[in-house]
């Protein structure tokens, strides 16, 4: 599958902030570090619900606004003692630009590791 | 090929190091112990319930010897495997069976010895001390086969061996040189206490009594003292004392004085060799408990990882009598010194007795029997060093008489499994239980992590502090003041004196030249480093958004839903036709989900979806609404009652002051939300006296209180001052949230900021020096140029931050 969407620039993105894109799966969570790492997760918490774009990004690490859990960027896994696992997108920088893959399939969970693309 | 560690030593303080390097260097180092002890790593001072029936063994371990094997560890335990030489020379340790194993870097922890008094007869068998599971077996053989026990020493240990042996049904009797009890803990009127309620148990006490003699041929038959007297003794437990067991470490030519001497690191003067626990000498102290080890074990993995971070910088410590009924508590330095007072509280009728021990009004040390619900907090005053010269009369009463009304004072042992602990999280008592054992939580911090309990709002700790002594036992202890978090070692102080000396304006020189750990912090320490840079330096710093919670990012709360929820500003509780009609229009255009009036006293709409955002405060903007705070560390609502404008009782324009208070001070940041009132007579319908800053108008003027909250620890204003007029209240009020911007913790409300400080310190401050008052005014309406634009506005019209408000694309 290469459906890969074009959703904008990395500079559209703050440095250790996120942006959502809208989808036919629900809110996808696009995250850019300090290094301008792109990392792509469901913006849902696996706690509850919260949405992860709203949260503080640091390292490569996103604390939940709602009752701050931490969940790593590039596995979408909470970070022990806390355990649970918000799903990952395939995502890439080409040229500037950032290309996300969203297929009904595409989520990457924990479960499911290793990639789909 | 991996790195050789060997550890000498299987007991706490030694594997406690070994679980925290797996933990941040898992792969590192190929790992070996040698234990003197033919078991795993158990929890020592359980041995005590251990002995008086009311634990196993089993439940008292902490690494048996499946973890060993599962981690990859290899294990030599057992009488034969006791190292008896270390060659630095060879880097080469050596058992007493001829094994040999070749080091890297090695850790010794060999714990201490009982002191046994050099007495004739010390040597027969029956005579023993209380250290480890061979004792232990020895006493419950003794209850099996004889009579009598004696116990040498009425210090905590002896007590609890006492109690225990008692428990298995033998007649003890225990003798102390001196006089009094646990002299070490207790003045002479507590021992009494806790004598008389040992001897109703049935404990016998020979006190002021020197021991001559141990009697026996074979094995021990009793104990013969100096006057000629002889007592029965089928086993006899020596506790009088322990000593650092550096015999081997000195024979290896490691540098002792009555320890083996470390530096910071927990490093010995070999740099390849390591020590913890209660063999070490740190900066002249050696420690007889559990609590210092958690933080020596977290350094000395962190050096021995090179991750090369931490200092132990020594421990205050806290301990309690560990028999079930007696409750006893002593913490820090409990027999004063030179400019120590102490602070008494007898009640023989209750059984209870209080000793504080205070210099310059704070807490140097504490000594409780019969009510130790306060332990911790005195411990805590004791750690922050807190100033308690406001609450001095009543200190001795507690913490549930100044303040927190709402606090349990009942015993946690006596709830079930299913009593709920923490009502934020929901979390009940097995949960707790159940976790502690399961993954070997011995710190509250630890219990916090691992089931949410305690870990909101704060006030089930005390509860989960004694699940935990219940369980594992007590360990209460941190170094002095704890750092920002864990990106730093830096406590919040040090930072901000370091933003202010060295002029930082910015996140990256904090960062850098503080050796931050992280490259761009956490969660927990932006926020707060953002707050000093920008309330430091105002006209310099420049905020950064990205290290703002997402309130304040956004101007606007976060609901569970992820919407968010409106508060314009209602200046001290004001309102009119035209915003009201505003509000309505806005209300039914944003499908506003819930109207309500807040308990500050303003109108709160729910359920807006963040898109809508800046619309919304477009249309209140145009009817003159601005940004409420309602989101933000800041100033949040000044609270005005009529006053004398229409109330029969009123003395002051109360509305009136409250309007220009807020119009002064909105915008403000501060390290925690700041609120305030103006009631217009004594009556205080504004609630003025839960206010940070509140004003109760009377006939005369203003009183100015201060320090006051809401919240889950109610607590009502000090008195600051009279004043006269309203500049005055206005200068008063702008000096002292300035002085609060400047000196309290990011998440530190003024209320335990006071605490903290003494009222006494905010009334030299404010009251009466005058230069630094107006000078503290001046400060505080300077950086009011930079903070007094609405942020509603910025975004509604001016396109500040457009990018948070829609999402960089659509798919689909
Ligand atoms: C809306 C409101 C409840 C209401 O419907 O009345 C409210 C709502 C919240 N309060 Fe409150 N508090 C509200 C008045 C109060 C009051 C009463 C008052 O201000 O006179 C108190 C007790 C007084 C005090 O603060 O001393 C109060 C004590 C707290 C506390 C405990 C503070 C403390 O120092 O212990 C928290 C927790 C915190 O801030 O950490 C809190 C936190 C919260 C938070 C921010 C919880 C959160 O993080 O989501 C809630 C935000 C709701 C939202 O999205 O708007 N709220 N809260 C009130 C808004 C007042 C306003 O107009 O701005
Ligand atoms: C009955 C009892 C009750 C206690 N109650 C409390 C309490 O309530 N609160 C509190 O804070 N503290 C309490 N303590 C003290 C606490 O147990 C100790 O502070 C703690 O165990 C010290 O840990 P450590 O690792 O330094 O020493 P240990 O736990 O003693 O470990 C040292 C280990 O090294 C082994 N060893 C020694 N030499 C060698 C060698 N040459 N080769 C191989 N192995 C060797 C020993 O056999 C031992 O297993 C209590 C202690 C006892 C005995
Ligand atoms: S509004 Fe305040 S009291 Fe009510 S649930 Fe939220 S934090 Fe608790
Ligand atoms: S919803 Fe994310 S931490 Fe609770």
């Amino acid at each position: 599958m290469s459906d890969w969407h074009d959703i904008g620039t990395v500079e559209d993105i703050p440095r250790l902030g996120a942006r959502v894109v809208q989808s036919p799966q629900g809110n996808i969570a696009v995250f850019r570090t300090a290094e301008d790492e792109i990392f792509a997760l469901r913006d849902r918490c696996p706690h509850k619900a919260g949405p992860l774009s709203q949260g503080i990004v640091h390292g490569k690490r996103v604390t939940c606004p709602l009752h701050s859990w931490t969940l790593e960027l590039g596995t979408g896994e909470a970070i022990a003692p806390d355990v649970g696992c918000a799903a990952r997108f395939p995502v890439k920088v080409e040229g500037g630009r950032i290309l996300l893959q969203v297929s009904a399939v595409a989520a990457v969970s924990d479960h499911s590791a290793g990639t789909l693309a | 090929m991996k790195e050789r560690l060997v550890l000498i030593g299987n007991g706490m303080a030694g594997m406690r190091t070994i679980e925290e390097l797996q933990k941040v260097a898992p792969q590192m180092y190929d790992i070996t112990v040698f234990g003197a002890e033919p078991h795993g790593n158990y929890n020592r001072i359980m041995l005590s319930p251990v002995l008086a029936g009311e634990k196993t063994i089993p439940e008292i371990m902490i690494n048996d010897l499946d973890w060993y094997e599962q981690n990859g560890v290899t294990l030599h335990a057992g009488k034969d495997k006791e190292i008896v030489e270390i060659n630095r020379g060879r880097r080469e340790v050596r058992a007493a069976d001829g094994t040999t194993v070749k080091y890297d870097r090695l850790l010794i922890a060999t714990g201490s010895n009982p002191f046994i008094l050099p007495l004739p007869g010390n040597d027969l068998p029956g005579v023993i001390g209380f250290r480890d599971i061979k004792d232990v077996d020895a006493m419950l053989h003794a209850a099996k086969t004889g009579k009598h026990a004696v116990v040498i020493g009425g210090g905590l240990l002896g007590l609890e061996a006492a109690n225990g042996l008692m428990k298995q049904g033998l007649q003890v009797t225990v003798v102390h040189v001196l006089d009094t009890l646990m002299e070490r803990q207790l003045d002479p009127f507590a021992a009494d206490m806790l004598r008389k309620t040992l001897e109703e148990r049935g404990l016998r006490f020979l006190m002021g009594a020197h021991t001559a003699a141990i009697l026996g041929d074979d094995k021990v038959r009793g104990v013969r003292f100096k006057d000629g007297l002889e007592v029965p003794a089928d086993i006899v437990v020596m506790a009088v004392g322990i000593r650092p067991n550096i015999e081997l470490a000195k024979k290896s030519g490691i540098h002792c004085e009555r320890g083996i001497v470390v530096n910071d690191t927990m490093q010995t003067y070999d740099p390849r060799v390591y020590s913890v626990g209660e063999c070490v000498q740190h900066r002249g102290v050696c420690y007889g408990l559990v609590a210092p080890l958690w933080e020596q074990a977290k350094v000395c993995a962190s050096h021995l990882a090179q991750h090369g971070v931490g200092r132990y910088e020594g421990s205050v410590t806290s301990t309690k009598l560990k028999v079930t009924g007696i409750d006893l508590f002593s913490a820090g330095n409990f027999n004063g010194g030179p400019d120590c007072e102490e602070l008494v509280l007898r009640d023989p009728a209750r059984g209870v007795y209080k000793k504080l021990v205070v210099k310059d009004n704070r807490v140097q040390g504490a000594v409780l029997y019969g009510d130790t619900v306060d332990g911790t907090w005195y411990f805590q005053l004791l750690r922050e060093n807190t100033d308690i010269t406001a609450f001095r009369e009543t200190v001795l009463f507690g913490h549930a008489h100044m303040a927190d009304a709402g606090r349990e004072g009942h015993s946690v042992m006596s709830m079930s499994d299913d009593a709920e602990i923490c009502g934020c999280n929901g979390v009940c008592k097995g949960t707790i239980v159940k976790a502690i054992t399961e993954k070997k939580l011995f710190t509250v911090d630890d219990v916090r992590a691992h089931t949410k309990a305690s870990a909101s709002c704060g006030s089930c700790t005390g509860l989960v502090e004694q699940i935990l002594a219940a369980t594992v036992g007590n360990y209460d202890a941190t170094p002095k003041e704890k750092p920002m978090c864990k990106c730093t070692d830096h406590p919040h102080d040090v930072v901000r004196k370091a933003i202010r000396d060295e002029h930082l304006t910015s996140l990256e020189s904090v960062f850098k030249v503080l050796n931050w750990k992280t490259a761009n912090g956490c969660a927990s320490c932006r926020p707060a480093l953002n707050y000093y840079l920008i309330s430091t330096w105002p006209a310099e710093a420049k905020d950064d958004y990205q290290s703002r919670f997402i309130n304040e990012r956004v101007h606007a709360n976060i609901q569970k839903d992820g919407t968010y929820s409106v508060v314009p500003r209602m200046w001290g509780g004001l309102t009119n036709a035209r915003e009201l009609r505003a509000i309505a229009d806005a209300a039914d255009k944003y499908n506003v989900r819930t109207v309500k009036v807040t308990g500050g006293q303003r109108i709160d709409l729910f359920g807006i979806r963040k898109e809508d955002l800046p619309k919304i405060w477009a249309d209140l903007n145009a009817a003159g609404m601005v940004s409420g705070h309602a989101y933000g560390k800041s100033l949040r609502t000044v609270k005005t009652c009529v006053g004398s404008d229409w109330c029969r009782f009123g003395t002051q324009d109360s509305t009136g002051l409250g309007v220009k208070i807020e119009q002064m001070t909105w915008g403000s940041w501060t390290p925690h939300k700041f609120k305030m009132a103006v009631s217009g007579c004594p009556r205080n319908c504004a609630e003025a006296t839960i206010k940070d800053f509140g004003v109760v108008c009377v006939d005369s003027g203003y009183e100015a209180h201060v320090g006051g909250n809401g919240g889950i620890h109610v607590r009502g204003t000090d008195l600051l001052c009279k004043l006269e007029t309203e500049e005055q209240v206005l200068e008063y009020c702008g000096a002292f949230m300035q002085l609060y911007r400047e000196e309290g913790r990011y998440l530190e409300r003024t209320a335990p900021w006071i605490e903290r400080v003494g009222l006494e310190y905010v009334k030299a401050k404010i009251v009466e020096d005058e230069e630094g008052r107006k000078a503290l005014y001046a400060r505080f309406l300077e950086s009011q140029k930079y903070a007094q634009t609405d942020p509603w506005a910025e975004r509604a019209s001016a396109g500040v931050d457009a990018h948070e408000y829609a999402p960089v694309a659509t798919i689909g």
